[in-house]
Protein backbone atom coordinates (compact mmCIF):
# COMPACT_ATOMS: atom_id res chain seq x y z
CA UNK A 1 0.00 0.00 0.00
CA UNK A 2 1.16 3.10 -0.94
CA UNK A 3 2.70 6.08 2.06
CA UNK A 4 2.10 9.33 2.04
CA UNK A 5 4.44 11.46 4.10
CA UNK A 6 2.69 14.54 6.07
CA UNK A 7 4.57 17.49 6.26
CA UNK A 8 4.85 18.99 9.65
CA UNK A 9 3.14 21.91 9.68
CA UNK A 10 0.05 19.46 8.43
CA UNK A 11 0.08 17.07 10.77
CA UNK A 12 -2.04 18.42 13.34
CA UNK A 13 -4.84 17.42 10.62
CA UNK A 14 -3.66 13.86 10.18
CA UNK A 15 -4.31 12.49 13.71
CA UNK A 16 -0.48 14.12 14.10
CA UNK A 17 0.85 11.13 11.81
CA UNK A 18 3.88 11.77 10.38
CA UNK A 19 3.13 9.31 7.60
CA UNK A 20 -0.35 7.43 6.46
CA UNK A 21 -0.97 4.46 4.95
CA UNK A 22 -3.69 4.95 1.83
CA UNK A 23 -4.74 2.56 -1.23
CA UNK A 24 -4.65 3.85 -4.29
CA UNK A 25 -3.72 2.43 -7.57
CA UNK A 26 -3.06 6.25 -8.55
CA UNK A 27 -1.62 9.70 -6.59
CA UNK A 28 -4.83 10.97 -7.26
CA UNK A 29 -7.03 7.83 -5.61
CA UNK A 30 -4.25 8.09 -2.91
CA UNK A 31 -4.95 11.88 -1.85
CA UNK A 32 -8.36 11.63 -2.31
CA UNK A 33 -8.50 8.62 0.30
CA UNK A 34 -5.80 11.02 2.58
CA UNK A 35 -8.46 13.96 2.43
CA UNK A 36 -11.21 11.24 3.26
CA UNK A 37 -9.76 9.57 6.37
CA UNK A 38 -8.83 13.41 7.28
CA UNK A 39 -11.10 15.53 5.82
CA UNK A 40 -9.67 18.60 7.69
CA UNK A 41 -6.37 18.36 5.20
CA UNK A 42 -8.38 18.70 2.11
CA UNK A 43 -8.51 22.96 2.41
CA UNK A 44 -4.93 22.88 3.04
CA UNK A 45 -4.00 21.46 0.11
CA UNK A 46 -7.16 21.68 -1.92
CA UNK A 47 -8.38 25.24 -3.51
CA UNK A 48 -11.90 25.90 -3.54
CA UNK A 49 -12.50 24.46 -6.81
CA UNK A 50 -11.16 21.16 -6.19
CA UNK A 51 -7.36 22.50 -7.72
CA UNK A 52 -3.96 21.40 -5.80
CA UNK A 53 -2.97 24.50 -4.27
CA UNK A 54 0.33 25.67 -6.35
CA UNK A 55 2.68 25.93 -3.17
CA UNK A 56 1.96 22.17 -2.87
CA UNK A 57 4.42 19.51 -4.16
CA UNK A 58 3.71 16.20 -4.69
CA UNK A 59 6.41 13.45 -5.35
CA UNK A 60 6.69 9.90 -5.95
CA UNK A 61 9.16 8.63 -4.83
CA UNK A 62 11.68 11.31 -5.96
CA UNK A 63 9.52 12.02 -8.50
CA UNK A 64 7.84 15.48 -8.84
CA UNK A 65 4.14 14.12 -10.09
CA UNK A 66 3.92 17.07 -12.47
CA UNK A 67 6.66 15.67 -14.47
CA UNK A 68 5.19 12.33 -14.16
CA UNK A 69 1.20 11.78 -15.48
CA UNK A 70 0.33 14.30 -12.35
CA UNK A 71 -2.63 12.97 -10.19
CA UNK A 72 -3.28 9.74 -12.93
CA UNK A 73 0.17 8.40 -12.15
CA UNK A 74 0.11 5.07 -10.94
CA UNK A 75 1.44 3.65 -7.65
CA UNK A 76 2.81 0.37 -6.95
CA UNK A 77 3.51 -1.16 -3.28
CA UNK A 78 6.11 0.23 -1.71
CA UNK A 79 5.75 3.95 -3.19
CA UNK A 80 6.08 7.17 -1.07
CA UNK A 81 4.08 10.06 -1.84
CA UNK A 82 5.44 13.39 -0.69
CA UNK A 83 3.56 16.44 0.28
CA UNK A 84 6.34 19.20 0.09
CA UNK A 85 4.70 22.88 0.53
CA UNK A 86 7.23 25.32 -1.08
CA UNK A 87 10.05 26.67 0.16
CA UNK A 88 10.58 30.27 -0.96
CA UNK A 89 11.07 33.85 -0.80
CA UNK A 90 13.24 36.80 -0.47
CA UNK A 91 14.38 40.05 0.60
CA UNK A 92 12.52 43.01 -1.19
CA UNK A 93 12.18 46.95 -1.57
CA UNK A 94 9.92 48.06 0.89
CA UNK A 95 10.62 45.55 3.66
CA UNK A 96 7.75 45.46 6.07
CA UNK A 97 8.51 46.05 9.91
CA UNK A 98 7.86 43.16 12.13
CA UNK A 99 6.23 43.98 15.62
CA UNK A 100 7.29 43.10 18.60
CA UNK A 101 11.09 43.49 20.67
CA UNK A 102 14.06 44.69 18.31
CA UNK A 103 16.04 45.24 21.52
CA UNK A 104 18.88 43.06 22.36
CA UNK A 105 19.29 41.28 24.99
CA UNK A 106 22.38 39.92 26.26
CA UNK A 107 22.92 37.82 29.53
CA UNK A 108 26.51 38.11 30.80
CA UNK A 109 28.43 39.39 27.66
CA UNK A 110 31.37 41.81 27.10
CA UNK A 111 30.52 44.35 24.32
CA UNK A 112 33.93 45.26 23.12
CA UNK A 113 34.51 43.84 19.44
CA UNK A 114 31.75 41.52 19.55
CA UNK A 115 29.25 42.58 16.67
CA UNK A 116 30.67 40.18 14.32
CA UNK A 117 30.34 37.33 17.22
CA UNK A 118 27.66 35.08 18.74
CA UNK A 119 26.44 35.83 22.75
CA UNK A 120 28.33 33.11 25.21
CA UNK A 121 25.83 30.33 25.63
CA UNK A 122 23.92 29.46 27.11
CA UNK A 123 22.60 32.75 26.15
CA UNK A 124 17.96 33.71 25.67
CA UNK A 125 18.02 36.60 23.00
CA UNK A 126 15.30 38.54 20.82
CA UNK A 127 18.10 39.43 17.97
CA UNK A 128 21.73 38.02 16.82
CA UNK A 129 23.42 40.92 16.23
CA UNK B 1 11.00 29.91 21.05
CA UNK B 2 13.82 28.84 18.79
CA UNK B 3 16.83 26.67 20.57
CA UNK B 4 19.63 26.26 18.03
CA UNK B 5 24.05 24.98 19.38
CA UNK B 6 26.00 27.65 19.05
CA UNK B 7 27.95 25.99 16.30
CA UNK B 8 24.77 25.80 14.32
CA UNK B 9 23.74 29.55 14.50
CA UNK B 10 27.56 30.23 12.97
CA UNK B 11 26.92 27.58 10.51
CA UNK B 12 24.18 29.78 8.61
CA UNK B 13 25.42 32.74 9.20
CA UNK B 14 28.66 31.54 7.52
CA UNK B 15 26.59 29.87 4.83
CA UNK B 16 25.14 33.53 4.22
CA UNK B 17 28.53 35.19 4.08
CA UNK B 18 29.99 32.49 1.34
CA UNK B 19 26.98 32.98 -0.98
CA UNK B 20 26.72 36.72 -0.52
CA UNK B 21 25.64 38.68 -2.64
CA UNK B 22 23.35 36.12 -3.19
CA UNK B 23 20.88 34.81 -0.63
CA UNK B 24 21.31 31.58 1.05
CA UNK B 25 19.02 29.05 2.32
CA UNK B 26 18.74 25.83 4.05
CA UNK B 27 16.71 23.75 6.53
CA UNK B 28 16.78 23.34 10.12
CA UNK B 29 16.36 19.95 11.43
CA UNK B 30 15.77 18.73 15.34
CA UNK B 31 12.22 18.33 17.39
CA UNK B 32 9.20 19.99 18.36
CA UNK B 33 8.24 20.34 21.91
CA UNK B 34 4.99 21.37 24.07
CA UNK B 35 6.01 23.47 26.50
CA UNK B 36 2.62 23.01 27.75
CA UNK B 37 1.22 26.86 27.81
CA UNK B 38 0.44 26.31 24.48
CA UNK B 39 3.76 27.38 23.01
CA UNK B 40 5.81 25.29 21.53
CA UNK B 41 9.50 25.09 21.66
CA UNK B 42 11.68 24.34 18.38
CA UNK B 43 15.11 22.78 19.28
CA UNK B 44 17.51 22.86 16.23
CA UNK B 45 20.08 19.58 16.04
CA UNK B 46 21.45 20.06 12.47
CA UNK B 47 21.34 22.64 9.63
CA UNK B 48 20.94 21.42 6.33
CA UNK B 49 22.84 24.09 3.81
CA UNK B 50 20.65 24.08 0.46
CA UNK B 51 21.36 25.30 -2.87
CA UNK B 52 18.78 28.21 -3.77
CA UNK B 53 17.30 27.85 -7.38
CA UNK B 54 16.40 31.08 -7.93
CA UNK B 55 19.37 31.74 -10.64
CA UNK B 56 17.34 33.79 -12.13
CA UNK B 57 17.23 36.27 -9.09
CA UNK B 58 19.34 35.04 -6.57
CA UNK B 59 20.23 38.55 -4.75
CA UNK B 60 16.88 39.20 -3.52
CA UNK B 61 14.72 35.82 -3.81
CA UNK B 62 15.44 31.98 -2.78
CA UNK B 63 13.98 28.87 -3.36
CA UNK B 64 14.86 25.38 -1.83
CA UNK B 65 14.19 22.59 -4.88
CA UNK B 66 11.15 19.75 -3.09
CA UNK B 67 13.97 17.17 -4.49
CA UNK B 68 16.72 18.35 -2.01
CA UNK B 69 14.24 18.62 0.90
CA UNK B 70 12.74 15.07 0.45
CA UNK B 71 16.28 14.33 0.70
CA UNK B 72 17.21 16.45 3.68
CA UNK B 73 13.90 15.09 5.46
CA UNK B 74 13.98 11.51 4.60
CA UNK B 75 17.53 11.61 6.17
CA UNK B 76 16.63 14.01 9.51
CA UNK B 77 13.82 11.39 9.79
CA UNK B 78 16.77 7.92 9.73
CA UNK B 79 18.32 10.72 12.55
CA UNK B 80 14.70 10.50 14.40
CA UNK B 81 15.08 14.62 13.38
CA UNK B 82 12.46 16.67 12.06
CA UNK B 83 11.66 19.65 9.75
CA UNK B 84 11.70 22.83 12.61
CA UNK B 85 12.27 25.78 10.27
CA UNK B 86 14.30 27.26 7.80
CA UNK B 87 16.63 29.66 7.18
CA UNK B 88 18.14 32.44 4.62
CA UNK B 89 20.23 35.57 4.44
CA UNK B 90 19.62 38.85 3.08
CA UNK B 91 21.99 40.80 1.39
CA UNK B 92 22.53 44.32 2.39
CA UNK B 93 19.37 43.80 3.97
CA UNK B 94 17.18 44.13 7.03
CA UNK B 95 17.08 41.05 8.87
CA UNK B 96 13.45 41.14 8.96
CA UNK B 97 10.70 39.42 7.02
CA UNK B 98 9.53 40.77 3.47
CA UNK B 99 5.89 40.77 2.15
CA UNK B 100 7.96 38.12 -0.25
CA UNK B 101 9.00 35.83 2.32
CA UNK B 102 5.47 35.68 4.23
CA UNK B 103 3.64 35.28 0.70
CA UNK B 104 5.65 32.10 0.27
CA UNK B 105 5.80 31.00 3.72
CA UNK B 106 3.40 27.61 3.90
CA UNK B 107 5.49 25.62 6.97
CA UNK B 108 2.41 26.85 9.73
CA UNK B 109 4.54 26.68 13.13
CA UNK B 110 8.03 26.37 11.91
CA UNK B 111 10.68 28.81 12.52
CA UNK B 112 12.22 30.87 9.70
CA UNK B 113 15.45 32.83 10.49
CA UNK B 114 16.55 35.40 8.23
CA UNK B 115 20.46 36.86 8.32
CA UNK B 116 21.43 40.18 7.19
CA UNK B 117 24.32 39.84 5.14
CA UNK B 118 26.21 43.73 5.17
CA UNK B 119 28.89 43.81 2.85
CA UNK B 120 29.70 40.54 3.23
CA UNK B 121 29.89 39.98 6.56
CA UNK B 122 26.45 38.37 8.75
CA UNK B 123 25.12 40.99 10.66
CA UNK B 124 22.10 40.60 12.20
CA UNK B 125 20.27 37.53 12.82
CA UNK B 126 16.41 37.20 13.88
CA UNK B 127 13.73 34.28 13.78
CA UNK B 128 10.14 34.62 13.00
CA UNK B 129 7.71 31.73 13.37
CA UNK B 130 4.90 31.46 10.73
CA UNK B 131 1.74 31.20 12.74
CA UNK B 132 -2.30 31.37 11.22
CA UNK B 133 -4.38 28.47 10.57
CA UNK B 134 -4.49 28.40 6.80
CA UNK B 135 -3.25 30.82 3.94
CA UNK B 136 -5.48 33.53 4.64
CA UNK B 137 -4.53 34.96 8.42
CA UNK B 138 -0.98 33.70 8.51
CA UNK B 139 1.60 36.14 9.73
CA UNK B 140 5.26 35.58 11.09
CA UNK B 141 5.79 36.21 15.02
CA UNK B 142 8.67 37.62 16.41
CA UNK B 143 10.68 34.67 18.39
CA UNK B 144 13.21 34.34 20.64
CA UNK B 145 16.23 32.44 20.02
CA UNK B 146 17.91 30.45 23.00
CA UNK B 147 21.96 30.00 21.81
CA UNK B 148 22.76 26.42 23.64
CA UNK B 149 26.43 25.21 24.14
Amino acid sequence: MPQIQIPSPLRQYSGKQASVDVPGKTVGEALAGLVAQHPDLKRHLYTDDGKLRAFVNVYVNDEDMRYLQKEATALKDGDTISIVPSIAGGCSPGVTDSSGVRALVIIGFECHGWSRTLPRPPAEIDSIQ
Amino acid sequence: MLKIPQSACISLRRHGEETYPHECCGVLLGQFGDDGDGSVTKTVSSVAPCGNTRADSPHNRYNIDPRELIRIQREGRERGEDIVGFYHSHPDHPARWSPTDLAEAHWFGCSYVITSVEKGAAAITNSFELTGTDESDKKFVDEKIAIEA
